[in-house]
């Protein structure tokens, strides 16, 4: 059903934000806490995941490259504050438009192959820019860069006495990104990225230049999933290639939307709501039992999502509604 | 001036030629049929209108443009759209989505797309089942959307394929009802036919090929009489029964 | 002249090795269709194995590749039972997403269990062990490798075109339903082909240790060059796997000799993706 009004949802996500922008109010909450940090986290990778699930989630082309676009704009940022001495909002802009012209170059040729070859050839993208990023020193080579002190405020976007901004940061990239998904979703952009991944001759039978369409929606993934990487390197002082361009990055943005519900507009928001939780407060808490047990975990919550449900925790909510559907109908005497 | 103007079109496949030097015309507000027994080269005859191949030899004028050549999703831009013989629901969008992806060729504002949606909707039967996820259609009810999809998308020119093939006698009559209908409404139609009864009433010229190449084009009262038909296609029954039924019921 | 040969044969040994370790890999994947992420981590798994076999009870990876390759077969199999007969279907996410899980709960278990550090086992039979052929030098431990991939990838090659067992393996790859209705129990096949390709990346991890150091991430590097090693092959192609396995280990030697030891695996990568471009079903793919 084409969403042309107000519907129930917008509200819903309406009241989502404004209880979110409140959340600083409540005392101790946000501070220089933990849970803050879990808390923008989250944001920032139901942003990640939400950019992802553009392309490969409404357009249907599964992308293991994303971390190479993430990496750019987290580069972008980094290297106007390290490199050049300036704010980072010009490496914002500048990051993200190299992102999607990355994007939009890479995908051109890559869009031909299909199933399995796509996707390592997405592999092999990811490995070429982590070991060129990483013997590039313009770039800051295998060390990468570290941010010099700056003072606090939005002007650089670092803050160093409390988490409240990066709150506020992570909230703004959350909303425009989910705001623009949900665009693109109810015009005709959205309708065309889903009739190609649903079968492209078919679209091509009604007009629809499935390439154009392919590359429009990796531009703005990628351009997106870049600003995402500008945040995060705000956000931990420093840059270097295998903190954002790997397979494991790449993976990331694949695993919340897929955990959460692909081709989904809440998958990505539900995906990060419960993994990245669970991630932080294992990694927390289970030091006891040595290192790598969040991702021990991580690994065992992916095999038994794939086996219970792999259209992720929408599916789950979406064989509930089914059944409740079905009671209702039952007592109606239908 | 005809709307469709096909010329010595050759398509080879290798050394396999599926069609060879097929020249015929659509003229506006017909409906023609194209027909002839299997691998008789309809269907690439068709994917060559479409955009899907290229054809090896010939050319292709539609509405004054020549399309031989261009992609699939400009010839369907210029006005020709068609729809599939293997239908082809976009499975996991709803029947009006389904539509209105269709819609939004000529109308990228989505509250009058919608409009032209459910207009295409209504013209085709398929109101009761709007928002169904059109994966779960019954085969009929797919058929009809193939043609609601290709009629939102604003034709000068549909392409049927087969649209009838399959069908049970109920749904064959909705949907040469549904292909009148539109006539009615302007559109010229070129059809793919495997079922005689449904094209033979309807059909204002049929186009008949056999191995590739055209071997009649008139009127279908003329082409079942034509003897090269009739061997080829139709076999001497349906001749028979045709003569026998015209016999029994003078006009 | 003596350098560039000795390039050469480098190269040719180490694309032997990738082949050893693909092969299992270009079973699975050509009967069943699936990309099976763990594979680098089941390598890692076996090269564990031996590494303990050879430093707890000092059996020789000469050896004990055996008992490696029959504890994969085992860890494949049960793989395959708990996990991916679980979620195999229409859609090839689902096992990807499955055998990723597993390659980081493996991984990452091993990192917990056995510390990140590099290990290797000292005073192999193989190890260091060189002999002169003409002007260049012929690693031992090298040589038994490409010796030992030339066997594997034979026996593979015969299984499948020559017995009763491998036309019913290639009859299921072809279309599974079609093999089920003709009487063959396809999840059995699978079965079969998930452990003996866990067999084959057992022996290879097994037989490495006599030179090759083990660490939690050895597998990443390898499993990636082998996805592209069957991809560069063709879907399901074992002579295909085993030239892209030459042609990978020659580029990597050429780049890294001829223009810089960092390049090497850029240079890997970017061959993958213009061969690609050009075949995109790979050299020996239809």
């Amino acid at each position: 059903m084409p969403k042309l009004h107000l519907q129930s949802r917008d509200i819903l996500w309406g009241a989502l934000v404004c209880a979110l922008a409140l959340l600083p109010l409540i005392p101790g909450l946000i501070g220089n806490s933990f849970r803050a940090h879990v808390i923008i986290l989250v944001l920032l990778y139901a942003s990640m995941a939400q950019s992802w699930n553009i392309v490969s989630g409404y357009a249907g082309q599964t992308s293991f490259g994303h971390s190479v676009f993430f990496g750019i704009g987290a580069y972008g940022a980094g290297m106007a504050v390290v490199t050049y001495g300036l704010t980072p909002w010009p490496g914002f802009l500048a990051g993200s438009v190299m992102a999607a012209l990355v994007a939009v170059l890479i995908s051109w040729p890559c869009f031909r192959l299909s199933g399995h070859y796509f996707a390592i050839a997405t592999f092999a993208i990811v490995e070429i820019f982590n070991r060129l990023f990483m013997v590039w020193d313009w770039v800051g080579g295998a060390l990468g860069l570290d941010y010099p002190i700056l003072p606090d405020g939005w002007v650089n976007f670092v803050w160093s006495e409390t988490k409240v901004g990066f709150f506020y940061g992570a909230l703004a990239l959350f909303v425009l990104i989910f705001g623009i998904v949900r665009y693109i979703e109810t015009h005709r952009l959205g309708y065309y990225l889903r009739a190609v991944r649903e079968g492209q001759e078919t679209a091509e039978s009604l007009g629809v230049n499935s390439t154009a369409v392919k590359l429009a929606a990796m531009a703005f993934s990628a351009f997106l999933a870049a600003l995402c990487g500008g945040f995060f390197v705000q956000y931990n002082y420093r840059v270097d290639p295998p903190m954002v361009m790997s397979l494991d990055v790449s993976m990331r943005f694949v695993l919340i939307t897929i955990l959460g519900g692909v081709g989904n507009f809440w998958g990505p928001l539900l995906g990060a709501m419960i993994l990245i939780p669970l991630q932080e407060y294992s990694r927390a808490y289970l030091t006891i039992l040595g290192s790598g047990v969040d991702l021990v975990i991580f690994g065992l919550i992916i095999m038994l999502m794939m086996i219970k449900q792999p259209k992720g925790i929408m599916g789950f909510i979406e064989a509930w509604q089914a059944r409740s559907r079905e009671r209702a109908a039952a007592k109606e005497g239908v | 001036m005809a709307l469709l103007d096909v010329s010595h079109l050759t398509m080879k496949f290798g050394s396999l030629a599926a069609n060879r030097d097929v020249s015929f015309a659509v003229e506006p507000g017909t409906i023609v049929g194209l027909i002839g027994p299997n691998g008789a080269g309809k269907t690439t005859v068709f994917n060559c209108l479409a955009g899907l191949y290229k054809p090896t030899e010939g050319r292709i004028v539609f509405d004054g443009r020549d399309i031989t050549r261009l992609p699939a999703y400009r010839i369907s831009r210029l006005g020709l759209a068609r729809t599939f013989q293997v239908v082809r629901p976009l499975k996991e969008m709803t029947v009006l989505e389904n539509i209105l992806v269709g819609a939004y060729l000529r109308q990228a504002d989505s509250r009058r797309a919608m409009q032209i949606a459910q207009h295409c909707l209504r013209t085709c039967f398929l109101e009761e089942d709007r928002d169904r996820p059109a994966g779960g259609l019954t085969i009929g009810n797919k058929k009809r959307l193939e043609v609601a999809r290709a009629l939102a998308t604003g034709p000068k020119l549909l392409l049927l394929d087969e649209a009838v093939a399959g069908l049970t006698s109920t749904e064959v009559r909705q949907m040469v009802e549904l292909i009148q209908g539109l006539r009615r409404e302007g559109i010229t139609i070129l059809m793919v036919e495997h079922i005689m009864e449904a094209i033979m009433p309807i059909a204002d010229k049929v186009v008949v090929l056999d191995g590739g190449i055209k071997i009649a084009e008139d009127r279908p009262a003329v082409v079942v009489e034509n003897e090269e038909v009739i061997r080829a296609y139709l076999g001497e029954k349906f001749s028979r029964r045709l003569k026998a039924m015209k016999e029994a019921k003078p006009s | 002249m003596d350098t560039f040969a000795q390039v050469v044969l480098d190269g040719l040994l180490t694309g032997m090795l990738y082949a050893l370790v693909a092969a299992g890999l270009s079973l699975i994947w050509g009967v069943m269709d699936i990309i099976h992420f763990a594979h680098g981590e089941f390598l890692m798994v076996a090269m564990y194995l031996s590494f303990w076999l050879g430093f707890l009870a000092g059996v020789d990876p000469i050896v004990s590749w055996i008992a490696s390759g029959v504890f994969l077969f085992l860890l494949g199999a049960l793989a395959y039972r708990l996990v991916i007969s679980r979620c195999i279907g229409k859609s090839a996410m689902p096992p990807l997403l499955a055998t990723f899980g597993l390659s980081l709960f493996l991984k990452n278990l091993c990192m917990n269990r056995f510390s990140p550090n590099f290990r290797i086992l000292q005073d192999t039979l193989l190890q260091g062990k060189t002999f002169m052929i003409g002007g260049v030098v012929v690693g031992l431990p090298q040589l038994a490798t490409g010796i030992f991939s030339l066997v594997m990838l034979g026996a593979l090659f015969y299984l499948i075109k020559k017995t009763r067992l491998g036309w019913a393996i290639q009859a299921t790859a072809m279309d599974r339903e079609a093999a089920e209705l003709m009487g063959i129990h396809t999840d059995r096949i699978y079965l079969l082909v998930f452990g003996l390709g866990g067999a084959c990346v057992g022996i290879a991890g097994g037989l490495m240790t006599s030179y090759l150091a083990v660490h939690p991430e050895v597998g990443s590097l390898f499993g990636l060059i082998a996805f592209l090693i069957v991809a560069l092959g063709g879907f399901g192609s074992i002579h295909g796997a085993l030239a892209a396995a030459l042609i990978i280990g020659l580029v990597e030697a050429l780049a890294g000799f001829y223009i810089a030891p960092v390049f090497k695996y850029v240079a890997v990568f970017a061959i993958y993706l213009v061969v690609v471009m050009v075949r995109p079903r790979g050299l020996f793919g239809w």
